[in-house]
């Protein structure tokens, strides 16, 4: 039993955190806003540089073949910085599901190195999410239909843009048609495919959830402690500390619960599937309850288009329904419970 | 990581699941908070004891098993999971033992830990006062130096199970001159010496829970003294520390509770599910056990690769005592009408004993330091807002 990560995970995602910290500044977010794609090729390349992209892929086909537990540390980094790049769709889920894709080489060989060097944008459209986030820039939409897995290139879809609050979202309303020449993997094997990234989409949301959430408490602590009112910093008043402790508490007590679900994905325990639902609820959770109370400690500045503040709060919003609202992870979590001889007492954490 | 429990912390709980389902009384005991529950709850701890159980993590020598933190976890589960009875020296061994290892002297140790142990020595903590609550540093009860003997007057208040408990730890004013934490010292003393008034207080469900204890010229030996003359706040405030925020409340007691909860509502779900609401709280709930015991394992494996762990501690109390509130809160609505009903009302059916939890559970958010002044403790040392 150790509930801690290793060494190397954590000095990798030390490197992120630093590279983020100077390569991702909210005004240079704001700058990608603006371009139609919404998307920074520099930025993608960079992240590349640093390894991000090759994370998942398997070492033959020139990745690192890492999995769920690195990805949920860097997840949360593309959280705390609100990366506007739908990177963990290509780099985590797309190559997770096309590692696993039966016998169809060419594929793998055709995609996963360049998802590996950077070079290729995959999206994928699965039917909990109504839309196809950056179809748009996709070199190849990986579909769900009836359980079976379709590859189809871009210019076989006809894409409808659907705008978002949060500007950096590019979601997409997919038409296409699938033949026998898109279909990778028949229903049988891409049921469990199908499950399995949307889980690892999931836990992806759910860390990107944790780190929204400890950046907007960190906005709400720098305010406070910047912005004076009545003569004195307004985080000295306990109104204003109480509020912000709360979001801390909430956010304690889901890390784990979202570190457990990675693990518990790593592992094909049993029960991973409860485990991230539960993960997403927490995250989401404490997401939620930290845009409200940053937003109310920052006063009208918080309501403001110019504070940052908006930015991650859009994204927390955003990403609370993304592979599943919180009815469809409640349900899986009621399924769970509420069976006949379910395993919930002390002692049963760990099955 | 690595979630799985290797085969010596199997082989630990298998043992720890047979000893339990041998010995855990049939029948639950009386309640702690009556005479003869207490003296139930005493021979219990005897017991336990007897088969080393009493003090796992403590070192072999005084009566433990040097058991780590996830061993102490095992075993928390498993003594939740055997509904075993509650622990009615819990304040001498998870709060004073962890103190007396780290500033005793071996004689203290040896004159105190065994006995403490085996349940011959009950102990109470005395450090609310009338005028010292949340501001524990207004402690004015005074210690006056008097050649080997400190002599002892004043009042001691809310002290848990005092009524029939042998003895107290806390801490005094000794030097009469001082304000604040300086000049208070952390003393041990027997609560039948002459000049101790012990006066019982009734919580809400009615027993003497508590108790308050008045002080005239008690005459307690300097060897009673823990630690240094006028150190008595560091004393305390390093027990206030982690270890003791963890041991307090173990993931177990909570987890049994949100089960318990889930077969109730289960049992009562056709008139449950009329408010809709009802079956979100019991989901909450068990969301809410599980994350607590999944935090409380990853601080156990952070501490065992040599984090330290500080003001997060608050965050902990915050969380149970709340969860906990939420488990009751919602069993009482599950219950509906009966939920008022004392469980030997002739009607009762099986409301079981979810009244009395509610009723505990309203003092989580107040005692071992309210849940406001945590939220203050978090803002200020784990969140860096300025202070007041
Ligand atoms: C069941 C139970 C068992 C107990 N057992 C023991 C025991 O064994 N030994 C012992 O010594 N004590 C014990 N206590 C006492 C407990 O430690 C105190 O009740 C607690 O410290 C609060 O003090 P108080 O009751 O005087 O409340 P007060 O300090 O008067 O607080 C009243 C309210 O004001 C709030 N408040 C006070 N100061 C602040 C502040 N600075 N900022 C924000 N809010 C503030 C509090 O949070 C609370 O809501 C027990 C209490 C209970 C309920």
């Amino acid at each position: 039993m150790d509930f801690t990560f290793e060494e190397q995970q954590v000095a990798f995602r030390d490197a992120v955190r630093k590279f983020l910290m100077v390569e991702a500044a909210p005004e240079m977010l704001r700058e990608i806003w603006e371009t139609e794609s919404g998307r920074s090729r520099d930025l993608r390349a960079k992240l590349a540089d640093q390894g991000i992209t090759a994370l998942s892929v398997p070492e033959e086909f020139g990745g690192i073949g890492l999995g769920d537990l690195d990805w949920v540390l860097i997840n949360q980094e593309l959280g705390y910085y609100a990366i506007p790049d739908s990177l963990s769709d290509t780099a985590y889920l797309a190559a997770w599901m096309l590692t696993r894709l039966p016998s169809d080489i060419s594929l793998k060989k055709a995609w996963l190195p360049r998802i590996a060097n950077g070079t290729a944008r995959i999206a994928l459209g699965h039917p909990v999410n109504p839309f196809v986030a950056d179809a748009q820039l996709a070199d190849l939409l990986l579909l769900w239909h009836n359980d079976e897995v379709h590859a189809v290139q871009r210019d076989q879809v006809k894409l409808s843009f659907n705008p978002s609050i949060e500007m950096s979202r590019r979601l997409y309303k997919v038409e296409w048609k699938p033949t026998d020449a898109t279909r990778v993997a028949p229903a049988r094997i891409g049921k469990d495919l199908w499950e399995g990234v949307l889980n690892r989409a999931a836990l992806a949301v759910s860390a990107q959830q944790l780190g929204l959430a400890q950046r907007m408490l960190d906005l709400g602590i720098d305010h406070s402690a910047q912005r004076k009112q009545f003569g004195k910093p307004i985080g000295s008043f306990q109104a204003v500390k109480h509020q912000l402790a709360d979001v801390a508490v909430k956010i304690e007590f889901a890390k784990p619960v979202v570190f457990r679900a990675a693990q518990a994905l790593a592992t094909n325990r049993p029960r991973a599937a409860v485990h991230v639902s539960h993960a997403k609820l927490a995250a989401c959770e404490a997401a939620w309850l930290s845009a409200r109370r940053s937003m109310q400690v920052h006063g009208a500045m918080g309501y403001t288009w110019e504070a940052d503040l908006q930015m991650f709060m859009k994204r927390a919003w955003a990403l609370d329904a993304a592979w599943g609202d919180r009815a469809y992870h409640k349900t899986r979590v009621a399924k769970f419970i509420f069976a006949e001889g379910a395993e919930l007492g002390p002692g049963d954490t760990f099955n | 990581m690595r979630l799985e429990y290797t085969d010596r912390q199997q082989r630990f709980r298998q043992e720890v699941r047979d000893w339990l389902e041998q010995n855990v009384p049939k029948q639950p005991l009386r309640s702690f908070d009556t005479e003869e529950g207490f003296a139930d709850h005493r021979a219990w701890e005897g017991k336990l004891a007897g088969g080393r159980w009493s003090a796992v993590t403590w070192p072999k020598e005084v009566g433990g098993r040097g058991c780590d933190l996830i061993e102490w976890l095992i075993f928390e589960e498993e003594y939740w999971r055997a509904s075993a009875p509650l622990r009615v020296n819990q304040n001498g061994i998870f709060l004073l033992a962890p103190t007396l290892m780290e500033y005793g002297t071996d004689e203290q140790k040896q004159r105190f830990l065994p006995r403490m142990a085996t349940g011959e020595d009950i102990w109470a903590q005395g450090w609310s006062e009338p005028g010292a609550g949340s501001d524990m540093a207004a402690i004015r009860c005074k210690a006056v130096r008097d050649g080997d003997h400190y002599v002892i007057s004043g009042q001691k208040t809310w002290s848990t199970r005092a009524v029939w408990a042998d003895w107290l730890f806390g801490l005094f004013r000794t030097d009469p001159d001082s304000v604040r934490h300086h000049g208070l010292t952390f003393i041990l003393l027997p609560l039948n010496l002459p000049g101790i008034t012990i006066r019982p207080v009734q919580q809400l469900n009615g027993q003497t829970g508590f108790a308050e204890i008045f002080f005239d010229e008690v005459r307690v030996p300097v060897h009673n003294r823990l630690a240094d003359e006028g150190a008595g706040w560091q004393v305390a405030m390093a027990t206030a520390g982690f270890e003791r925020g963890l041991m307090l409340r173990s993931p177990g007691r909570f987890q049994q509770t949100a089960k318990s909860l889930v077969e109730l509502y289960l049992r009562h779900q056709a008139h449950a599910d009329a408010d809709p609401s009802v079956r979100d709280a019991v989901m909450q709930s068990w969301m809410g056990a599980e994350a607590y015991a999944l935090a409380t394992y990853r601080t156990a494996s952070r501490m065992a690769k040599g984090a330290q762990i500080g003001a997060e501690a608050s965050t902990n109390k915050i969380f149970w005592s709340e969860l906990d509130l939420l488990m009751h809160e919602t069993a009482m609505r599950i219950l509906g009408a009966r939920a008022e009903l004392m469980p030997h009302a002739p009607d009762a059916g099986d409301i079981g004993n979810w009244l009395d939890g509610f009723l505990f559970a309203q003092a989580g958010p107040i005692y071992a330091g309210t849940n406001e002044i945590q939220r203050n403790i978090i803002a200020e040392r784990m969140l860096g807002l300025p202070r007041s």
